[in-house]
């Protein structure tokens, strides 16, 4: 039984969830995978890069935000996917040994019109550093079941 | 690739195909998106999406992936030609991102990136940006995926 419904998403609602390392590892084992970049994956050559040094990958970033909202609530909930995404800013590089927190804001909430089980929320997520930086935002849609719909 | 001063809104860019296949699925939702339609072919079996499907992120990891192949192509064939390469990157992020239809086992997305809009650097005088609308089509003809992302290119170190 998912302990999140549509209905538990109000507007206004403000979550933080992590805290999470990010490890060179991982920046490394995405960008070569991914993104192979070089200043995703090589020190040296990352510093001769506009990003001033090794720094994950914006596609890592994105994926990272989706790992944090799985763990934080998604899994518990009664997720139905997202549409899309409105819109993602990489505002600062992700180092590696940055310990990563998500905050996540629920902007708005609406039933579905073409399906009575289904409600959407929009959110604001903002990856933050130790120091409270933003290092990218990102407003999204998810889909959730209602829970006067549950089984 | 091509300096900012040479890329024309309207280019187009064939970046190749992509097949998905249950393990990839699997592997990258275990790492990124651990919902149960991601993971388990019985629990996707029973969700709104009948069967297991790729998250998101992966259909555009895969994206990006394709464009740094396509980069690295255009980059040898100009050296190829001896001709100067213009640097790329990084990112500012992107908009407008819909995953109109779930990416199923086994199916060939099409990716294709067209450049829709650019601009000088207000803060980088060396740099101008370009807006490019990507898309991922599948085997039905159906686009899974589009977004537009802005990325900074440098400009001719010969202009005027």
């Amino acid at each position: 039984m998912p302990k999140y419904y549509w209905e538990d998403f109000k507007p206004g609602a403000v979550a933080i969830y992590g805290p999470r390392l990010v490890t060179r590892e991982e920046i490394v084992a995405f960008a070569a995978e991914f993104d192979p970049q070089p200043m995703h994956l090589d020190e040296a050559a990352a510093s001769a890069t506009l990003l001033g040094g090794l720094a994950a990958s914006g596609w890592h970033v994105s994926s990272l935000i989706m790992r944090m909202m799985a763990d934080g609530f998604i899994v518990d909930s009664s997720s139905m996917g997202g549409p899309g995404v409105e819109e993602m800013r990489w505002l600062m590089p992700l180092r590696p040994g940055t310990q990563i927190r998500l905050r996540a804001t629920v902007l708005e909430s609406r039933p579905s019109k073409s399906r009575p089980e289904m409600g959407l929320a929009k959110f604001r997520y903002e990856m933050l550093d130790d120091a409270d930086n933003a290092i990218a935002t990102m407003v999204a849609t998810a889909m959730f079941g209602r829970r006067e719909s549950a089984p | 690739m091509k300096y900012f001063e040479d890329i024309r809104v309207g280019d187009r860019h064939a970046l190749g195909r992509h097949t998905f296949t249950a393990d990839d699925i699997k592997a990258f939702a275990q790492r990124f998106d651990p919902q149960p339609f991601h993971m388990d072919d019985a629990a996707a079996e029973a969700s709104h999406f009948c069967a297991l499907c790729a998250s998101g992120w992966h259909t555009a990891a895969i994206w990006m992936r394709l464009m740094v192949a396509h980069r690295r192509r255009e980059i040898e064939a100009a050296q190829a030609r001896g001709e100067p390469v213009a640097g790329v990157g990084p990112a500012l992020g992107f908009r407008d991102l819909k995953w109109a239809k779930p990416v199923y086992v086994n199916d060939t997305i099409d990716y294709a990136s067209e450049v829709i809009e650019k601009r000088v650097s207000e803060s980088r005088p060396g740099l101008g940006l370009m807006s490019v609308l990507s898309t991922g089509v599948n085997q039905n003809g159906e686009t899974v995926i589009s977004f537009v992302s802005t990325t900074f290119v440098e400009r001719r170190p010969d202009r005027p």
